[in-house]
């Protein structure tokens, strides 16, 4: 591999996206249009049963509180929550947001200490509901059943006031606050998958098609080289739409997303693997056809069940597990590591699991495309 | 020395062969043109001596490397530039020069390199501006930033208005005063016959005729002829008193030349028969009649080959 080729090669394609302004369009303007829509339009998903973690410090030496036991059993009946009783010692109210950040579905309810002794004494008690805000469906269902359990407690209280409250809605994670937030790193992969994959499979077809392959295959330039400089323009392409959706987020729709150095490698080796993928995809069809479809069979289930606009872990059982080899899936969800909930540990096995795939597909993609058909 | 040498070579595509057993060499410094129509095996042939594909049988040297193996080496030597030229549509031509100077490590200046090939006007215009001929100029000076010793051009004035294919025809010439060798495809016999010190022309995968255009002419096409617009008794005159074979056609009488002189005794004897007659025209074969001809006999004799007796 010679740098001046990569860069020669760099200058080329950085020249021709510039001037192209659908693709401009494309990659900077329409990231921006996606969050404006999805931020303004998001409407609530799913209707399972919602696992409900429960950090209950109603206990003494013997045991849970006979109350708190109730309470807690009673929300399990409605069966609109699944309760999760949290057992882990080390779990504690001021860091079990932190602690649900790190579970797919975090959704978690605080029974403070004294809530039996309250509740027997009429003596009004807060409780505290951790809820996901780019998960409205588990979020309202877990509020609509503890307040109707609650209700229900109160009622038989003798006179009847309420006793049990349910205290401000808090949200999971140090930083979480809007679904915005969370559409953030999903849109950022959204884009690190539709930008390369639509191009690289157009561009890999076309170019044969039209022999422009052919010509660089009488050059000293080597496909190894060329998939490079597509690499590194889409990594850069790809730090400047994130860039773009960051700002408009943070700027436009108030959103508190993380912005680390952690975030860095998944916006390179993204662009790695999904600009192999799509030279791979280019590379096994035989027209511009039937790779526009090879391409479109790959991205589209990618853009929509990686968590890119809604979370995976809102989807049925068998489609989670679908998400879960999709490489796009381990970007976002790297990203949102990061981004959202601090959580390095699971960042980096996602991290190595991308960087996995992309060095077997580029070295697929190098061995299995050719600049011509012989 | 020969900078192209082919001996025996062969491609087959499954039971077909598109290049059948072909021999020809093409001396350094010269000007090659391989004609042929469409499908003789002519894009196969070149593509093989470019290193593009790879050959069933047979040797092939350019520059003394097998392209095949050799290939990247070869790259480094040759030009290349195909039928119907592509490019980034949004690259001028001075950035797609200053693209292939660095991939090929030369220091050529483009402006230079434009003014050869007659486009130095269009130096920063975008190769999706150009016109068929602008393009194609583009991609010889492309084919030249290597300075290669051999530059094969695949049929590069096909399409081209009557203007543009001389310019082309400029350039060519002066690749070869640059001591560069040429290898040319072309349906335009005429440019062959123009351009090219030698020809070989492919049918059928074989070569049917090989040498200078007039030595083809010379060997497959017929003797000068003469002809002249007047009655049928014209050809009997000629016949009777020159002892000339003058034949008769549709207001025409065609006789043909065994010496330059009898152009004089057939005019005398015209005037003096005091039959009318009008234009009066000699008519030597081109190479594209030539090749019409050969061509042609070929398939007649492949048709009557195939009917059953």
């Amino acid at each position: 591999m010679r740098f001046s080729h990569i860069g020669a090669d760099f200058k080329v394609t950085a020249r021709s996206y510039l001037r192209n302004p659908v693709a401009l369009f494309f990659s900077l303007v329409f990231p921006i249009i996606l969050i404006g829509l999805f931020g303004l339009i998001f409407s609530s998903v799913g209707s399972t049963a919602t696992t409900l973690y429960v950090l209950n410090e109603d206990h003494n030496a013997t045991g849970y509180s006979p109350v708190s036991q109730q309470f807690l059993s009673a929300l399990n009946n409605t069966t609109i929550v699944h309760v999760t009783l949290v057992t882990d010692r080390s779990v504690t109210p001021s860091n079990f947001d932190t602690w649900l950040g790190q579970n797919d579905d975090p959704v978690g309810l605080v029974v403070p200490a004294g809530f039996q002794e309250n509740y027997l004494h009429h003596v009004p008690v807060n409780l505290t509901l951790f809820t996901n805000p780019s998960d409205a469906a588990s979020s309202g269902a877990a509020v609509g059943a503890v307040n109707g359990v609650a209700n229900g407690f109160n009622l038989r209280a003798a006179n009847g006031t309420p006793i049990i409250l349910l205290g401000p809605t808090r949200n999971v994670g140090s930083q979480i606050l809007t679904y915005i937030d969370f559409l953030i790193p999903g849109l950022i992969g959204f884009s690190i998958l539709t930008s390369p994959m639509f191009s690289m499979v157009d561009i890999t077809s076309s170019y044969r098609k039209e022999g422009i392959f052919r010509e660089l295959s009488l050059t000293p330039l080597s496909r190894a080289e060329w998939l490079t400089s597509r690499i590194l323009w889409y990594v850069l392409l790809t730090f400047v739409s994130a860039g773009i959706m960051i700002g408009a987020g943070v700027y436009l729709f108030r959103a508190h997303v993380g912005i680390t150095l952690g975030l860095l490698p998944f916006l390179m080796v993204g662009p790695f693997l999904f600009v192999s993928l799509g030279m791979l995809a280019g590379s096994v069809a035989k027209t511009p056809e039937s790779a526009a479809l090879i391409g479109n069979i790959i991205t589209f289930p990618m853009m929509f069940l990686s968590g890119t606009f809604f979370q995976v872990s809102s989807f049925p059982p068998g489609l989670q597990e679908f998400a879960h080899i999709l490489p796009l899936y381990y970007v976002i969800d790297g990203m949102n590591q990061v981004m959202l909930f601090s959580n390095n540990g699971r960042a980096l096995t996602d991290l190595v699991i991308v960087l996995a795939i992309a060095v077997v597909l580029f070295l697929l993609a190098v061995r299995l495309f050719k600049w011509r058909d012989e | 020395m020969a900078a192209i040498e082919v001996e025996g070579l062969v491609k087959r595509y499954g039971p077909l062969a598109a290049v059948d057993g072909i021999e020809f060499a093409v001396p350094s410094g010269s000007i090659f043109a391989f004609l042929g129509p469409n499908g003789a095996g002519k894009t196969t042939t070149t593509e093989i001596l470019e290193g593009l594909r790879r050959r069933s049988a047979g040797t092939v040297r350019v520059l003394g490397l097998d392209p095949w193996t050799e290939g990247n080496a070869l790259h480094r030597r040759i030009g290349v530039i195909p039928q119907d030229f592509r490019f980034f549509e949004k690259i001028t031509a001075k950035e797609a020069i200053e693209y292939y100077r660095t991939l090929f490590h030369t220091e050529v200046d483009p402006g230079e390199l434009l003014a050869k090939v007659e486009l130095l006007d269009k130096i920063h215009a975008r190769y999706d501006t150009l016109s068929g001929g602008q393009k194609q100029k583009l991609g010889l000076a492309l084919a030249l930033t290597n300075d290669p010793e051999i530059c094969f051009l695949d049929e590069p004035t096909t399409g081209l208005d009557p203007h543009a294919r001389r310019a082309i025809w400029a350039v060519i010439r002066g690749l070869q005063r640059d001591g560069k060798t040429v290898f040319l495809t072309t349906h335009y016999l005429e440019e062959a016959e123009l351009l090219a010190d030698r020809v070989a022309i492919i049918h059928h995968g074989k070569i049917i005729a090989s040498g200078t255009p007039s030595e083809i002419i010379q060997a497959h096409g017929q003797e000068e002829r003469i002809s002249i617009e007047g009655p049928g008794a014209l050809a009997t005159v000629l016949h009777d008193r020159l002892g000339l074979s003058a034949l008769y056609a549709e207001g025409r009488v065609e006789v043909a030349l065994t010496d330059k002189r009898d152009v004089l005794r057939v005019l005398n004897a015209v005037e003096e028969s005091g039959l009318p007659w009008q234009r009066f025209q000699t008519h030597q074969d081109t190479l594209e009649d030539v090749f019409v001809r050969l061509v042609g006999r070929m398939d007649e004799g492949a048709l009557k080959s195939e009917t059953p007796p």
